[in-house]
């Protein structure tokens, strides 16, 4: 297979909440085996983007090819199966099970999902934490762990399955200077190990930058950028650029659409 | 004036195909959980830990209070028998309403309140902190996985647990009728057995017990997979279940008593 056809490919979506249309006929596509950051002001729906391809959410028209198959289309079962065999997700939360302790969280899709035997489950599990630093931890339950720590079990439960494609959702959220570092080190690490393709929803434009291959910017449903982090950083567009900088005022106001401010005041006096 | 009036009768509008649609989900949820099957569903050892969780740990509250209302009855009872001089129907009486009415009516109040609530919290909180959308993502299926196993428990428990509180019951009346109050031991025991029928109160109660075992688990079941994942939505859930469950079993057991007694 071609290297340069995209891993995910979205054409034509569109998908609104309540009265809200969150995307408008968008068209974008993924990589594979690349790392991509999608990035983007809050509320412009990054996470509904990872359900929609994940098949949580179902959009209101438009396709979503994941490896070739139409995600809103498949049947239960052929959706479940293609979770199953090629998608992992990262929750910003880790959302691991609260009743199995570290070793049972990771061996929980193996055991449910193939008939090995308990010793082979067990080099699985050990393995899977040792990529990922906590094979001392295996004893410990969610309860025990950092945010940190719990983000890397999780990490370890979602290549369990030895996925193609794993979508992180805002991995380094609330994490101190040193848990986000091994974050940052794992996902890339894993990426070019495995040769998954990867999809980041992030905020943070320095680590995104410093893992992601190409940055895809969303705004008002719709991509404003997609390129590497040095084209979009030099050539984007002024959104693109004020987004990457952090700058405060530019073609996204500082100052929330109001009457002139001079009149505003004086409105008062009078 | 009239859009006020229109207003209010939108909103009367929009209460009750809340309500039609919140059924429709429920129904829906029952129909997805209610069998085995599909992709990742639990099995026997998931049931068993849930009917320990459901079942077992309410064993307590069911047993005290089973033996209190027991013993009420038997004191009531006494003092109402005495003036008829038919003391010696005392065990009739415990027994009957026991297991006709009171066993499987406030065995499923004390089970929405101990497990239901408790069901709805768990379910919530999975909901919550994304565990339901994790097992999803993993190419499990949350219906097959979480609540078949919960439901079929609640449904299991709940009728050996109205059982045990009739029968701890009897016998909380029988330390007050004759232990205490002094009835003869042959008496309580002997009419119980002959007026008792198997088919017609055991039986008739125990199909009572597992129609309550059947709502309780499933309100309780739905109001923690659709509360809205906050803390105070699923607080709101958890005293939804209650609330619900709890009238819905006297409700239905009214129906169930008129059907079974053929009467009204």
């Amino acid at each position: 297979m071609a290297v340069s056809q995209p891993y995910v490919s979205v054409r034509g979506m569109s998908f609104s909440r309540g009265d809200r249309l969150i995307y408008n006929n968008m068209d974008v596509d993924f990589p594979r085996g690349k790392v991509t950051a999608i990035m983007g002001p809050s509320g412009t729906g990054k996470t509904t983007l990872l359900r929609l391809i994940g098949g949580q959410l179902l959009p209101d028209s438009g396709t979503i090819m994941v490896d070739g198959h139409n995600v809103p289309t498949l049947p239960r079962k052929e959706l479940f199966d293609l979770r199953r065999k090629k998608m992992g997700m990262l929750f910003q939360t880790g959302a691991l099970f609260t009743d199995l302790n570290v070793f049972d969280n990771v061996a929980f899709p193996l055991r449910i999902h193939t008939d090995l035997p308990e010793s082979m489950i067990r080099d699985l599990v050990l393995m899977k934490l040792e990529a990922v630093g906590l094979r001392g931890a295996r004893h410990l339950s969610p309860a025990e762990l950092s945010g940190g720590m719990a983000r890397r079990v999780a990490l370890a439960r979602s290549i369990a399955m030895d996925p193609e494609i794993i979508m992180y959702d805002e991995p380094f959220t609330g994490l101190d200077p040193i848990s986000m570092g091994m974050i940052v080190k794992l996902i890339r690490g894993l990426n070019e190990a495995l040769g998954l393709t990867s999809l980041l929803v992030s905020h943070d434009v320095e680590e995104s930058c410093a893992i992601a291959d190409y940055l895809c910017l969303l705004s008002d449903g719709r991509v404003i950028g997609f390129g590497t982090p040095e084209e979009l950083m030099n050539e984007g567009n002024a959104e693109v650029r004020q987004f990457l900088r952090g700058e405060p005022d530019g073609p996204v106001p500082f100052h929330y659409p109001a009457d002139d401010y001079r009149r505003d005041i004086l409105a008062g006096v009078n | 004036m009239l859009a006020k009036l229109l207003n209010k009768l939108q909103a009367v509008g929009r209460s009750g195909t809340e309500a039609i649609e919140a059924i429709g989900r429920a129904t829906l949820l029952l129909k997805n959980s209610l069998f085995w099957g599909g992709p990742g569903s639990a099995g026997f050892y998931d049931l068993l830990t849930q009917i320990y969780s459901v079942g077992v740990r309410s064993l307590i509250i069911i047993i005290v209070a089973g033996f209190f209302v027991g013993m009420v009855l038997g004191l009531q009872g006494y003092n109402i028998l005495i003036d008829f001089g038919s003391e010696a129907a005392l065990g009739t009486m415990v027994s009957l309403t026991l297991l006709r009415e009171l066993g499987p009516v406030v065995t499923a109040l004390l089970f929405a309140g101990r497990a239901g609530s408790a069901l709805t919290a768990e379910i919530g909180l999975m909901k919550a902190t994304e565990q339901l959308s994790a097992m999803e993502m993993m190419g499990v299926d949350p219906f097959k996985r979480v609540i078949t196993p919960r439901l079929w428990a609640g449904i299991i428990s709940m009728p050996i647990l109205a059982l045990l509180f009739s029968a701890v019951g009897i016998w909380g009346g029988a330390f007050v009728a004759v232990d205490m109050l002094g009835i003869d031991d042959g008496a309580y025991w002997g009419n119980m057995q002959s007026s008792v029928e198997f088919y017609e109160d055991v039986v008739k109660g125990i199909i009572k017990s597992v129609a309550f075992g059947v709502v309780v688990t499933w309100i309780a079941v739905y109001q923690g997979y659709d509360s809205v994942p906050t803390s105070e939505g699923i607080g709101k859930a958890t005293t939804q279940t209650v609330v619900i469950s709890s009238l819905a079993v006297l409700g239905l057991d009214f129906v169930l008593t008129a059907v079974m007694l053929g009467g009204v």
